[in-house]
């Protein structure tokens, strides 16, 4: 005889978690704004750097730039919108009591978040790596002819080279982590204006207060902590002993402040009220 | 029994602005969070004001530059070869070469043959020796042809073109009472009056010829990394003419010679041709590079307050459509444009006071701070003072009048406060705090972007005879700083009549 099993306790749902994942996709698939934004970031990145690059121009050996700096420097706008998209992930559902339906299907509340956080890095992924080779694109095109090239001491910009490939990756985690860090705040926070005022301001007030700070001690520091100042030294790849901070580890910084930020988000999602 | 019906207290339409303004304060005041996001906003300013950041090893000797007539800072340090005026007279002098020595930057303190364009050799009739004190002076240049200058901050150009033996420059200084008359010539016959300059002379003055040359100053395009060191020059005078009988010659190196490099500064006299070799320069001092610090630093927390303020400016016209209050603001009050109005008013008075008393406070206080840590704080006047307070204090209520429209214009929260934080901040940064533009369109940048309303920060002065990186990157904007706050209310008035626009056309 087959013992039924007891009442009110619920067999493990093993696909509990592909379940979560999916009702985040439909959600984040059928949100007006999500293609739009994601639109948004490929072509603010894509279209300050080029302008950047446009700008640019070496006259001479030795004239102290860096190309893939250059070219992916639209990352530093494209990044708001990115963090636009991770807070509006969460805030949406806070804004039109959406959570509470999401809860309940759901009520395995750090799951939920995990799930959010796994779709956002996939949309991310997929727009900075659309972002990050269009502006790259955009760089070996154009800079060759404001004087970078291999008589100056510029090869031509490929990602069979070693540092611009890291630059590159490297960009595209950086935006991945932005993303985390503003999903994890806006989880934190719930009202979007202003986690989107938090986010923004952790990422570019540092380096403001940095330049301002004239002791080169302290600036040091404050680049080294800094989300935005660290986690940008992974595109640079002239220079380097001269970085307040290696790449690898300046991304390692700002995977920190997402993964604090994350932690907050989760553990003020499970102890709240929704 | 009869039953009154139950009368409204209130008094009845249609509501004035007034009224309006009424109500939009009414919702202002009543949300706690707003109220303590703008204390908040304003304490931000004043805590990185009084942060302990800067450093420096100023005492009075080492950090007070001379003081020039107009009262602005100087630096005066040039080799002077002079004999004592008394009265009226004039002097005549044939300079035949002005040659020089600037640093080869990559080794250390070897120096190469070179000229920069500001170095001077000429004559000059000047109150005394001491550094700072009033001046006349006609003087061939490196690179901009002969120039009368007088007290530092006055230069008039003359010939053009530069100094060699087959085209020497013949140079004149007429002094009559405290006005004192520039002529050149290229063959001393033919002669042109460069200028006239008032100088409070006393009855002796100090006249002769003298040599200096300023810093040597590169630039590499585009990191706008700026590395430089000390030059010296050299100038060869001769046919000395004197309206007076000659007297005995003197050589000094007034104000230390600037840093020359080595002690080369002197002079040598043969059958009347002197060569004076000279260090420095006589000019106004301007701030670059060198750990400056001008009293825009003490104001650096006015970035933490904006994004504060934006914040709760937003969230004043976007909570109105995330609450759906705006259905009962527009029933109250038809007149879209005015709402929009009253609005505006209200966060621009509430964010312009507490930025004017944030402001005032870091300004003062903050300097009271760097200069006890020791910083050398780039003086500014009361007045400069209080337009720096004021047009922040403007700075923050415009930006926080653009996040009201561009709130009504997008209706959500985070787009509002996205694009304002960027608008503003972003150009700001590629700019001034991380240049990663070059300075020609870093300054198109901070010319039409909202950024530019922080040229109401700058108190640096840009002076054409002196040759420095006057970019943004060194508090140098290139807009004058009311012109500045005008971007950014234009951009404001902008966004505005948008919102007009679509707050009338839109359903709500």
């Amino acid at each position: 005889m087959r013992r039924a099993p007891a009442r009110g306790t619920r067999r493990p749902d093993p696909q509990y978690a592909g379940r979560a994942l999916h009702a985040e996709w439909t959600k984040a698939r059928t949100a007006g704004s999500t293609i739009w934004l994601l639109l948004a970031i490929i072509a603010t990145t894509i279209a300050v750097g080029s302008a950047v690059a446009t700008a640019t121009r070496c006259p001479a050996a030795g004239c102290g730039q860096d190309p893939a700096k250059v070219s992916l420097s639209g990352i530093d706008l494209g990044q708001a919108v990115v963090a636009i998209l991770a807070v509006l992930a969460i805030s949406g559902e806070y804004g039109t009591g959406m959570i509470l339906l999401t809860l309940t299907a759901i009520p395995r509340r750090t799951t939920m978040l995990a799930a959010k956080a796994a779709i956002l890095t996939g949309l991310v992924m997929v727009a900075g790596t659309v972002a990050v080779l269009g502006s790259l694109l955009a760089g070996r095109l154009i800079l060759p002819g404001h004087g970078f090239i291999p008589a100056h001491g510029y090869p031509l910009l490929s990602l069979a080279d070693g540092p611009y490939l890291r630059a590159a990756a490297g960009s595209v985690l950086y935006l991945n982590l932005v993303g985390l860090l503003g999903l994890g705040i806006a989880t934190a926070i719930r009202d979007s204006a202003v986690a989107i005022g938090i986010v923004l301001g952790l990422l570019y007030l540092f380096p403001v207060a940095a330049a301002a700070v004239a002791n080169p001690h302290w600036q040091r520091h404050l680049e080294q902590i800094a989300p935005m100042s660290a986690g940008l030294a992974i595109q640079v790849t002239t220079g380097l002993r001269g970085m307040p901070i290696s790449p690898w580890a300046g991304l390692g910084v700002l995977a920190a402040w997402a993964t604090g930020a994350m932690l907050a988000g989760g553990l003020l999602l499970r102890l709240r009220d929704a | 029994m009869t039953v009154t019906p139950y009368q409204s207290r209130l008094r009845e339409g249609p509501y004035g602005f007034a009224d309006l303004l009424h109500a939009e304060w009414t919702k202002f005041r009543t949300v706690r969070g707003w109220i303590i996001a703008v204390i908040v906003g304003g304490l931000a300013i004043v805590a990185l004001a009084l942060a302990p950041g800067q450093q420096g090893s100023c005492n009075v000797s080492s950090c007070t530059a001379p003081v020039g007539p107009g009262g602005e800072e100087v630096s005066d340090s040039f080799y002077f070869v002079h004999q004592p005026l008394s009265g009226n007279g004039s002097i005549t002098v044939r300079v035949t070469s002005l040659t020089g020595e600037i640093p080869v930057l990559t080794q250390g303190a070897a120096m190469r043959a070179g000229l920069v364009p500001w170095a001077k050799a000429g004559i000059i009739i000047k109150a005394s020796t001491s550094p700072g004190s009033a001046y006349a002076a006609m003087m061939v240049t490196g690179s901009h042809g002969v120039r009368m200058q007088d007290d530092f901050t006055q230069d008039m150009p003359g010939l053009p073109g530069a100094v060699s033996a087959t085209s020497p420059r013949w140079l004149r200084l007429t002094r009559s009472g405290d006005t004192i008359t520039g002529y050149d010539s290229a063959d001393g016959t033919h002669w042109a009056q460069v200028g006239t300059a008032l100088a409070s002379l006393p009855q002796v003055a100090q006249v002769g010829l003298f040599t200096t040359s300023p810093g040597y100053l590169q630039t590499s395009l585009g990191e706008a990394s700026v590395s430089g060191g000390p030059s010296v020059a050299t100038g060869v005078f001769d046919h000395v003419g004197l309206s007076w009988p000659s007297g005995a010659w003197a050589g000094d190196n007034v104000g230390g010679g600037g840093g020359s490099p080595g002690g080369t500064a002197g002079s040598s006299q043969a059958a009347g041709t002197f060569t004076i070799t000279g260090a420095g320069d006589i000019a106004p001092v301007v701030a670059g590079g060198g750990g400056d610090v001008t009293i825009a630093q003490t104001l650096v927390g006015t970035f933490a307050g904006l994004i504060v303020l934006v914040v709760v400016a937003a969230m004043f016209m976007t909570a109105e459509y995330r609450r759906r209050l705006i259905l009962v603001t527009l029933t109250a009050a038809p007149r879209r444009g005015r709402v929009l109005a009253a609005k505006a008013v209200i966060i621009g008075t509430v964010t312009f006071a507490a930025g004017l008393v944030s402001a005032a406070i870091a300004v003062v206080l903050g300097q009271r701070v760097l200069r006890g840590n020791g910083a050398y704080v780039y003086p500014a006047s009361a007045l400069t003072q209080v337009r720096v307070i004021v047009g922040t204090a403007a700075v923050l209520a415009v930006a926080a009048v653009l996040a009201v429209a561009i709130g009504t214009i997008l209706r959500r929260g985070s787009g509002a406060v996205a694009v304002v934080v960027v608008v503003i901040v972003l150009p700001y940064l590629l700019t001034v705090a991380a240049p990663i533009l070059p300075p020609g369109p870093a300054d198109w940048l901070l010319r039409l972007t909202p950024a530019a309303g922080f040229a109401i920060q700058q108190t640096l002065i840009q002076y054409p005879q002196v040759t420095n990186t006057y970019t943004a990157a060194y508090g140098y904007y290139p807009l004058p700083s009311w012109a500045g706050l005008a971007v950014l209310c234009a951009w404001a008035a902008l966004a505005l009549s948008l919102a007009v626009f679509l707050l009338r056309r839109r359903d709500a």
